[in-house]
């Protein structure tokens, strides 16, 4: 019973993120398309709304080829590596005080510790495709996330020495009240630095362009892509939008009050079950939004220069921050 | 370790999300043309066959970036625990140790700077 009950529940999480795949690759096109004075996908249904699943269609018919000189092993096993660590970030994600696929007490740290394996898959794979472009992708890919993570970590820290707790849902909880009586006491306000510090380690975390160098389609081919086709190209892909919509969501969860609408009284909003994941999946979409306008707009960084950004100044920057509102709490605590 | 609901559904992903990679795979498999050729299975280059290997060795320096992120991560390790109990404490002395802690390891990450480990070459 508890198993189907279990299964169930994952299946859930599959189903978000294959339609996260297909609705993000359509929306990245479209976007990236009028942020460049044109139309993006046209052609396939009505304002080419089928375009992404025909072409899933097609990545799902396209023949491999197996590269004969490629370490056939890690070849193989590299895309499940990078998928199913993204798959499992779903399962602490907080769509309302209901709706979760699980309640870990350890959510926020499940999902970072989940999504440092990636990188592992991800040098998996441009180590295996004896590829000079793909080792060069693969190892830039681990340098540039090696580089971000610590400041990732420690820019939500602040979040959850406010919050007192690691559990996604008791993190938004913590946001529900307003200060001056009207104000929403998101914790974005307090904690703006710590917003921007964490928002430029999530587009270095998801490879997004700014910090593309992984894939720079212009220097290194597709980077550790580069030997992968048909459908373990597919997966590598959806993993890539995958791990856009969690970080979204783990922005959305730690700095913009999760599922919580403001100026609604948090029993109303739980009577209206349907309205948090709604208001979730809104929010977190907004914030995808934002990332590929910054995609569209800025270009690429060199890896060097991304490189010292990591450890000369988002690290000391994230770390004094911590220590910053630890000090400021203590303050107010010792005011009381 | 008893097993409860979260356990199991954590299982489950790792179960299910193998099941879909390999069913992904096979379906793609049935439904793709094979006619492998020579050309097909070379590696992709620009027209000619790569010299020398591809499994290069890497400069040392980014071990040493490898070494630092270890340093960090255990440092991050060691914030989160202090992070979740910091208000259930009353007293300077928590805030105290934490500050000697990193501020040590704010320490080695500038002597690191200083020796030129962080510089990507």
């Amino acid at each position: 019973m508890n198993v189907a009950y279990a299964a169930l529940r994952v299946l859930a999480g599959l189903g978000l993120m294959l339609a996260n795949g297909v609705v993000l690759i359509y929306m990245l096109r479209k976007v990236l398309g009028h942020l460049h004075v044109r139309l993006g996908p046209m052609e396939v249904g009505p304002k080419g709304i089928v375009q992404t699943t025909a072409d899933v269609l097609k990545l799902l018919t396209k023949e491999d080829p197996t590269p004969a000189a490629v370490d056939k092993v890690i070849y193989f096993i590299a895309p499940a590596v990078v998928f199913v660590p993204s798959l499992m970030a779903y399962a602490a994600l907080p769509f309302s005080a209901k709706w979760h696929i699980t309640d870990l007490n350890l959510g926020l740290l499940y999902t970072f510790s989940i999504l440092s394996l990636i990188p592992l898959g991800i040098l998996m794979a441009g180590w295996a495709s004896s590829n000079k472009w793909s080792l060069f992708g693969g190892m830039r890919a681990v340098a540039q996330q090696i580089a971000c993570e610590v400041p990732l970590l420690l820019a939500a820290l602040p979040v959850v020495l406010l919050a007192g707790s690691l559990n996604m849902n008791d993190i938004v909880k913590a946001q529900a009240g307003y200060w001056l009586g009207f104000i929403p006491a998101w914790f974005w306000i307090p904690m703006f630095p710590a917003l921007i510090l964490y928002l430029i380690s999530a587009l270095i975390e998801t490879n997004q362009t700014p910090f593309d160098m992984s894939e720079a389609e212009s220097e290194l081919v597709a980077g550790f892509a580069t030997e992968y086709a048909s459908m373990k190209f597919g997966l590598l892909f959806l993993s890539e939008f995958s791990n856009l919509f969690v970080q979204s969501a783990l922005i959305v969860t730690l700095f913009f009050g999760g599922w919580l609408i403001p100026f609604v009284p948090l029993e109303l909003q739980q009577k209206i079950g349907i309205s948090a994941p709604v208001v979730f999946m809104l929010k977190t979409y907004l914030v995808i939004f934002v990332m590929m306008w910054i995609r569209g707009t800025l270009p690429r960084v060199r890896i060097d220069h991304m490189m010292s950004l990591g450890w000369k100044i988002l690290l000391p920057v994230s770390v004094s921050w911590a220590m910053i509102t630890a000090f400021v709490v203590k303050l107010a605590e010792v005011g009381r | 370790m008893a097993l409860t609901l979260d356990k199991i559904v954590i299982a489950a992903f790792v179960i299910i999300g193998c099941v879909f990679v390999v069913v992904a795979l096979f379906s793609s498999w049935l439904l793709s043309p094979k006619a492998p050729s020579r050309e097909k299975e070379s590696t992709y280059e620009c027209g000619v066959p790569p010299v020398g290997p591809p499994w290069i060795q890497f400069r040392i320096g980014y071990y040493v970036y490898a070494l630092l992120f270890v340093l960090f991560d255990i440092e991050t390790v060691f914030l989160y625990p202090w992070a979740v109990a910091y208000r259930q404490i009353t007293g300077w002395y928590i805030f105290v140790e934490m500050l000697v802690f990193v501020v040590i390891l704010i320490g080695a990450l500038f002597y690191a700077w200083k020796e030129g480990a962080l510089e990507w070459r």
